[in-house]
């Protein structure tokens, strides 16, 4: 991760030094444990601070949209899936963007090392090899890094950035992509679902962190931002109207969520998302074998037609 | 006065019969401020997700609800008059009370809503004989085992609780409780926790309200909140932010009006009707947050709007650290020195 880190902060040197960019969007040193943090560097000094490393967990992707400046971002495998995608939507001008793309073997889930941990406080991580050293008051406790990735990041089978202008680091081993525990969630009764969803719903605050997380969520306004007409209420108590901002959301992401679990990182009340998000991606991948952002050719799959397209939805076929 | 630990379960019981009690309870994942019913569910000493503000300022409530019929309107005001008990908060949340009493009772305004049930709740706090890594309370004026705000404070002593009254609403509550007496050794074992406990993370906010005087119009706002994505994770979760919106929920007849929170960091927050937006980017809603609560609520109140609790730390999504910002605006010129 060291070298990863060094060849990261010299790329970002030479780009803004030859004036080729006018700005790095990376990561930096978070002030937690676990944590790095998005970080913006436009000379050559700020690119010192960049880093690299198993707490890269937020996609840059967002940071890209309607750029004015020339950027040059750190992508991993999922933050290059959305710029894919963004740049389909006109929202990212490729010529304007340089892609240094690092291949990822997934993120370390701070809510999982600290259940591991039983709750106590973890006010040190140390990444060693294969291991993490997890360090606080009275404890030690040294656990295996794949333990520790989030789930998304553990059923992920695009660590690899499917474009870049320079890749950082040897391409990883591309896992193998399952949609187990959505199956398990489909195998439920419809009022066993109901009453997961209703769960999980109850523990929105509405503060639409996993939107404004979501580098695909970026309507001028959100339709549940509308006061005329107020298509839903803006009780954070009610249920079912959190049901709603979320499924009309991943409704939205149909085709385009890259499956990176930003929102369910972004989330601070743990509410699991990327079970709605990814049963989308399941759908999409069964009906019409297409994942957002792979192919920067292809067209957006709610883009195309064919007559012969499933339409479970609207008939039995 | 002693509380057993093996006791506390039959007295929440007890309590539950005449109050409305609320304590931390896991539920699902999250620890949170919840109505008990059996007092073995509570999990005291465990920091709650959302700040105690709630119990006194819930995320939404319905002010009044109205029916419209042929023999005219029909008005129902919902002001919550429950006898309440909020038991084992922390002292940062409930020094947040002192606060947010200045904002929904002063000369100008008094909320009825609010008022009426901070004057019919009781709040046992909690002290912190462990404070967590983003704790800075004691930074902003208070402390882990801080009395301002509480009715009762418990100091942990393993297997028991001592339980001292701190207003004389704390000191009748506790009477009617008919608990032993703290001996002497007891309470010189509380007084050595109260000692020992201290908030490890440090902010110093000495002059940082003459510093932000000067910093209006200052580039450092220019880039601060690049790396936000403007949700409303740190304010919803802030036991000290207090600011609502209004709604009104109707449906053919009937109807509501409801208060939610709102959040600064919205664009919609400040948007007028004319589609003008006096904060139209995150760098002005940015400043507007660190300036209410460490200049604004300053010069209105003679307090910090900031209880050190380190929720929004803790739950930011780009680990955007308050305690950062606070010593880089420490740090900056603002030439104020040199004039």
């Amino acid at each position: 991760m060291q070298n990863i880190t060094n060849v990261i902060k010299d790329t970002a040197k030479k780009l803004l030094e030859e004036k080729k960019v006018d700005l790095v969007v990376g990561f930096a040193k978070g002030s937690l444990p676990l944590r790095s943090t998005p970080y913006f560097a436009r000379t050559a000094e700020e690119a010192e601070r960049l880093v690299w490393d198993e707490y890269c967990e937020n996609n840059l992707a967002n940071y890209l949209r309607n750029r004015e400046e020339k950027v040059a971002v750190v992508a991993k495998g999922c933050d290059v899936r959305s710029i894919v995608a963004l740049m389909k939507e006109n929202q990212i001008d490729r010529e304007k963007l340089y892609i240094i793309g690092v291949p990822c073997r997934g993120m370390i889930d701070r809510q999982k090392a600290g259940e591991l941990v039983g709750g106590k406080e973890i006010l040190e991580a140390e990444v060693k090899g294969e291991e993490v050293v997890l360090r606080g008051k009275g404890f030690e406790e040294k656990v295996k890094k794949e333990e520790l990735l989030y789930d998304t990041c553990a059923r992920c089978a695009y660590g690899n950035p499917a474009i870049y202008d320079e890749l950082v680091g040897e391409e990883v081993p591309a896992r193998e992509a399952n949609f187990k525990e959505i199956e398990e969630f489909e195998a439920l009764g419809a009022e066993e679902r109901a009453e997961f969803l209703a769960k999980e719903m109850s523990k929105c605050i509405r503060c639409y962190a996993c939107r404004n997380a979501c580098p695909m969520c970026y309507c001028e306004t959100c339709f549940v931002d509308s006061s005329t007409p107020q298509w839903i209420s803006k009780r954070a108590y009610s249920v079912k109207d959190n049901l709603i901002f979320q499924g009309v959301r991943v409704f939205h992401q149909l085709g385009r969520c890259a499956d990176c679990g930003a929102c369910e990182r972004a989330c601070p009340m743990g509410i699991k998302l990327s079970l709605l998000t990814r049963k989308g991606v399941k759908d999409v991948k069964e009906m019409f074998d297409y994942e957002a952002g792979l192919n920067p050719n292809d067209k957006p799959v709610l883009n195309d037609f064919n007559t012969d397209d499933p339409q479970p939805f609207l008939m039995k076929e | 006065m002693i509380i057993n630990k093996r006791e506390i379960a039959g007295l929440l019981e007890n309590l539950a019969k005449e109050y409305r009690v609320y304590a931390p309870v896991e539920k699902d994942g999250n620890v949170l401020l919840e109505v008990i019913e059996e007092g073995a569910e509570a999990a005291l000493g465990a920091a709650t997700k959302k700040p105690a503000k709630e119990i006194l300022f819930p995320q939404s409530e319905e002010l009044f609800s109205y029916q419209l019929s042929d023999e005219g309107l029909r008005m129902e005001d919902k002001i919550d008059k429950t006898k309440t008990v909020a038991f084992g908060i922390r002292p940062c949340d409930a020094k947040s009370m002192i606060l947010l009493d200045n904002v929904f009772h002063n000369d100008q305004y008094e909320d009825v809503y609010y008022t009426t049930r901070r004057k019919n709740t009781i709040i046992v706090s909690l002290g912190c004989s462990e404070p967590e890594s983003t704790c800075f309370c004691t930074s902003v004026g208070g402390g882990p085992f801080n009395t301002d705000g509480s009715d009762v404070l418990l100091i942990d002593l393993g297997e028991k609780y001592l339980a001292e009254a701190v207003t004389d609403q704390g000191k009748e509550f506790l009477s009617k409780l008919n608990l032993p007496e703290a001996g002497e050794e007891e309470k010189a074992e509380a007084e050595g926790i109260k000692k020992q406990a201290q908030a490890t993370s440090e902010v110093d906010i000495t002059g940082l309200k003459e510093k932000l005087d000067g910093m209006f119009e200052h580039p450092y706002w220019d880039r601060l909140h690049e790396k936000c994505l403007g949700c409303a994770a740190c304010t919803y979760l802030c036991p000290t932010c207090h600011c609502f919106d209004i709604a009104d929920e109707a449906k053919d007849k009937n109807g509501c009006r409801v208060r939610n929170w709102d959040s600064c960091m919205f664009p919609l927050f400040t948007l007028h009707g004319s589609g003008h937006n006096p904060r139209p980017s995150g760098k002005e809603r940015w400043r507007q947050r660190l300036m209410h609560k460490f200049k604004y609520f300053v010069e209105r109140y003679n307090a910090t709007a900031c209880v050190g609790c380190g929720r929004c730390i803790k739950n930011c999504p780009v680990n955007l650290d308050i305690r950062q910002v606070l010593a880089e605006i420490k740090a900056q010129d603002t030439g104020s020195e040199v004039s």
